[in-house]
């Protein structure tokens, strides 16, 4: 975002985005949007025998105003909807999204009127964590994948 | 101007620079320290991913929220909204002038103290200093425009206030067995016997004031999570956020080295260069603080209150009372 197009691709630029990369991934503060069933395992993944804090991602801040990552974790309902997209537009550049479970993924067993039939139709979501719910070392699994992620991405 | 005054000003200069590198540097470790021990109390590991057992840990949140997008909401009070960081940090730091941190050395010929600036009333510029801190809160709470930032900024001022009267009377005690206000005369007092060892209350009632002054865990209310978001500092993103939390382990620093100051010999101790022994104590006070917050859950507002205003202050007067007698009694 606008620092390369002025500097070319160098040597500067190219260990000044591996660098900041590397923060990013190392220092994901989690904001955690729970919603049913699956918040238990987010909770569970910072718990001793998960432990998020290896990552450097254990710091949930509740203000989406200081936080990188948003867990989508359950069943996101048309009456939350729209508070979920307020606090995703609420967070600042760069964030990523993960959503968590079946119903977040896809709406799961809920085909109703009353459930989004996935959180992609109202969120870009980064990685997509299926199950109902999925384990703790699945929600690892996939914080690692957003990790991966980073390092591919440029300033 | 003459030789005598620079050779004054380039020490000083220099004794600024060396505290205030020491200081951001300790800020900046304090956070991996809280961080690992808090894990391992709760037995888990803490950072492991980032260097050796995650020592890079504070850098990489560092080099990350300086590079995030620095939010400032539309119908804030910008001004107030960009300045209420830089009030909450300022005072915690300027608190350390008058501390002193080590006996005089010799060097070249020229006699230095180990503390900035030994004024006469050391004690009163602290109190003076470290309450300017409550404004920036109420600022931040103020100039947000959200009902958390307000909420956690009253709370916080409400808090503050309270506690500094507490904090204040716990360290008479001490100024009165000591008869000067100057800390570094209370440092040489206390070369024989600590003043923890004559003044157990008053040390009692600083600490638990400190914990609610610094806004530390059993009184974190300003920034309880379940109600509040995340108190005053809701709206603040990048490194501005960034500056309450060094504001708050700054803080957290300054008020243990008063601690250490007025009732556990500030410098004083056997064997080892006092210097060290400042360190030594104030990583203890340090931890300590670390200890406490892996430990207790927090006070209800009201419980705060009614302990600080019924307990505490009957506490810190009836502890004046006392060491004014035994000063009476003993003449």
């Amino acid at each position: 975002m606008g620092i390369e197009s002025q500097l070319g691709d160098n040597i500067l630029t190219t260990t000044l985005s591996t660098m900041i990369n590397w923060a990013r991934k190392s220092s994901l503060w989690p904001m955690p949007f729970g919603l049913a069933c699956c918040a238990l395992e987010m909770m569970a993944v910072v718990a001793p025998r998960y432990d998020l804090a290896r990552f450097g991602a254990e710091v949930f801040r509740f203000s989406p105003r200081q936080s990188d990552l948003m867990i989508v974790a359950g069943t996101l309902t048309y009456k939350m909807a729209s508070v979920a997209r307020k606090i995703y537009d609420q967070m600042p550049e760069p964030k990523w999204v993960i959503a968590m479970g079946a119903c977040a993924v896809s709406g799961g067993v809920y085909n109703t009127y009353s459930v989004v039939q996935g959180v992609d139709q109202i969120l870009p979501v980064d990685v997509y964590l299926p199950g109902c719910p999925p384990r703790p070392e699945a929600l690892i699994h996939a914080i690692m994948e957003i990790q991966k992620k980073i390092e591919k991405e440029s300033l | 101007m003459n030789k005598d005054l620079l050779i004054y000003l380039t020490i000083t200069c220099i004794k600024i620079f060396i505290v205030f590198g020491v200081i951001q540097f300790m800020i900046i470790s304090m956070i991996w320290f809280e961080r690992k021990i808090m894990a391992h109390m709760q037995v888990r590991l803490g950072p492991m991913r980032v260097g050796p057992h995650g020592l890079l840990q504070p850098i990489a949140d560092g080099i990350k929220l300086l590079f995030k997008e620095d939010i400032i909401p539309e119908k804030a009070n910008k001004f107030l909204f960009v300045l209420a960081p830089v009030m909450t940090l300022v005072p915690a730091l300027i608190t350390f002038a008058v501390i002193p941190f080590g006996d005089k050395i010799k060097i070249f010929g020229y006699s230095i103290d180990l503390v900035i600036t030994d004024i006469n009333v050391g004690f009163l510029y602290i109190f003076a200093v470290s309450s300017l801190g409550v404004y920036g809160v109420v600022m931040a709470g103020w100039a947000s425009n959200n009902k958390y930032s307000l909420l956690g900024g009253i709370r916080s001022s409400a808090q503050m206030i309270s506690y500094e009267l507490t904090l204040g009377l716990s360290l008479i005690g001490v100024v009165m067995l000591t008869g000067s206000l100057s800390l570094v005369d209370i440092v040489n007092a206390q070369a024989k016997i600590w003043n923890i060892i004559l003044q157990p209350i008053g040390f009692f009632i600083y600490v638990t004031s400190a914990f609610a002054e610094v806004n530390r865990t059993p009184f974190d209310l300003p920034e309880a999570e379940s109600e509040l978001v995340a108190g005053y500092h809701t709206e603040y993103s990048s490194m501005k956020f960034a500056m309450f939390f060094m504001a708050e382990y700054a803080n957290m620093i300054t008020v243990s080295a008063i601690a250490v100051t007025f009732f556990l010999g500030g410098w004083q101790g056997p064997f080892l260069p006092p210097v060290v022994w400042f360190m030594l104590k104030l990583s203890g006070c340090l931890f300590f603080f670390i200890w406490v917050r892996s430990t207790y859950p927090r006070l209800r507002y009201d419980q705060l209150m009614h302990f600080g205003w019924k307990f505490l202050l009957p506490l810190s007067l009836f502890n004046i009372l006392i060491t004014g007698l035994v000063m009476v009694i003993k003449g």
